[in-house]
């Protein structure tokens, strides 16, 4: 009995690996395209976005079949409900990445306000944390786990950075205010994708340790 | 939990058949009013603490207890503590249904009519069999032989039975585990109703039901050199199932053992 709940508790954890490289990809991928104004490949970000709503769809469904026919307690409770949890917190990056190909496609003929730098960086670096972030999450390390959302100050940082460069455009000429404000959006979806991973490395140290609480004392979502 | 509100609290209390111990060094303090499950791996001494609360070890030759069970701040064991009363006051409802081979109606008054019941006898049948959920379901029939029920229905006449003599507590010993779902859902319900006049502990093998009706759990196994049992996790329930803090509970209670 314990084998077989095993084995699916591996393929799920598989699953949602698979589930992250994908909107690991997507977030990279949309600000790539906005960055070369690729309009085609911010329509494959919408391609790969409902391949990503599928898995997780998929992935909600063999949880809740493994709580039906396994009944979990404990730490295996634990883990499939913050799989369920980081399965949804996956998904809404992946929307991020999908707001951020429609910026590219309705910006349509218009040129970048100004050549993309720093939103790479930020892509970059979300990616990153978020990649590690679920490697935290599968091999349920704690340590990493808390050690990962302080990392989220540099994204926060380089969004201050990214802002008010933009509002210097819009002071010096208010005609750039649609221009800017479509990069500020960009921004501002990569820096929740950020606040996200916080999420996600909760959920570990939750896992390793049955403990529920923020890592940051801070919440971003209602300070800004 | 304030020892006012604990109804029993065992004092270093080890229990033995002969030389054998089978239950050694338990302290717990059982909540009024609430419902405690015990669980763990069979053999663990599980029925053995349960039945030590109302003296029915006693029943079985050489049985014989250190330490002490206190039942609202009196030691059960002292020696002008009569077991009959105690039995009374503690009633207990056994994995296998146990009706008498009477009417329905005697199965329930019986046991009151025998400890000097003067009241109302139909009154008390009625609203003991009320009590048990069953009344609906034998109000016509009480003439009849409480065998004649289904087997979930004489396990409530037994609850019937248990509680027509007013006591304070009610032992549950696997209850349910001869049982359909159904009935067992029926069992189940009816523990919710009567913990609000009753403290009631329960061992059950059946984790699932262990985390859906009770408050607090109390999580034996066989420990030591000696392999005796013991109380080795004792939390709210909600704490035992989704973050235990023995690595040995988790282990049972999900399944790696046991």
């Amino acid at each position: 009995m314990r084998k077989t709940f095993e084995t699916e508790i591996q393929q799920l954890k598989d699953e949602l690996l698979v589930l992250g490289s994908m909107v690991e990809q997507q977030i990279v991928g949309s600000v790539e395209a906005l960055k070369k104004r690729d309009i085609d490949a911010s329509r494959r970000i919408y391609e790969i976005d409902l391949q990503v709503n599928a898995r997780r769809y998929a992935i909600e469904e063999q949880v809740m079949v493994a709580i039906a026919t396994q009944q979990p307690m404990a730490h295996d409770l634990r883990l499939l409900a913050s799989i369920l949890e980081v399965s949804g917190e996956l998904e809404r990056m992946g929307d991020y990445a999908k707001g951020i190909a429609t910026i590219n496609i309705r910006m349509g003929e218009q040129p970048l306000l100004k050549p993309l730098i720093d939103i790479p960086r930020m892509a970059q670096k979300g990616a990153d944390m978020l990649h590690r972030a679920l490697t935290a999450f599968i091999n349920e390390d704690a340590d990493a786990a808390r050690a990962i959302p302080l990392e989220d100050d540099e994204v926060d940082n380089l969004y201050t950075q990214v802002y008010h460069e933009l509002m210097m455009f819009v002071i010096q000429d208010a005609k750039t205010i649609e221009r800017a404000n479509w990069l500020l959006w960009v921004a501002h979806n990569l820096e929740r994708v950020a606040d996200r991973v916080t999420n996600i490395c909760e959920r570990t140290v939750f896992i390793a340790t049955g403990e529920m609480k923020e890592i940051r004392a801070t919440d971003d979502e209602n300070s800004k | 939990m304030t020892e006012t509100n604990s109804v029993f609290e065992t004092r270093s209390l080890s229990i033995f058949y002969g030389n054998f111990m089978a239950v050694t060094d338990v302290n717990i303090n059982i909540p009024r009013h609430k419902i405690t499950a015990i669980i763990g791996p069979s053999g663990c001494g599980k029925s053995t603490l349960l039945r030590a609360f109302n003296r029915m070890n006693e029943l079985v030759p050489d049985t014989h207890i250190h330490g002490e069970v206190l039942f609202e701040g009196q030691n059960l064991y002292e020696k002008n503590v009569d077991p009959v009363e105690v039995r009374y006051r503690i009633g207990m409802v056994f994995q296998k249904a146990n009706p008498f081979p009477k009417s329905i109606y005697e199965n329930v008054a019986w046991a009151a009519r025998i400890h000097g019941f003067k009241g109302d006898m139909d009154e008390l049948v009625e609203s003991s069999l009320r009590q048990a959920a069953l009344w609906d379901e034998v109000k016509d029939i009480l003439k009849q032989s409480g065998l004649s029920l289904s087997g979930g229905q004489q396990q409530r006449l037994c609850i019937a039975r248990a509680i027509a003599v007013k006591p304070e507590v009610i032992l549950m010993d696997e209850p349910a585990s001869a049982l359909d779902p159904i009935a067992t859902l029926k069992i189940e319900e009816l523990m919710q109703e009567l913990k609000q006049k009753y403290t009631i502990v329960i061992v059950t093998h059946n984790m699932q039901q262990a985390a859906r009706v009770s408050d607090y759990t109390a999580m034996m196994m066989l420990t030591g050199e000696t392999r005796a049992g013991t109380v080795i996790e004792f939390e709210a329930t909600n704490k035992i199932f989704t973050r235990p803090s023995d690595k040995r509970t988790e282990d049972y209670v999900t399944g790696r053992f046991g």
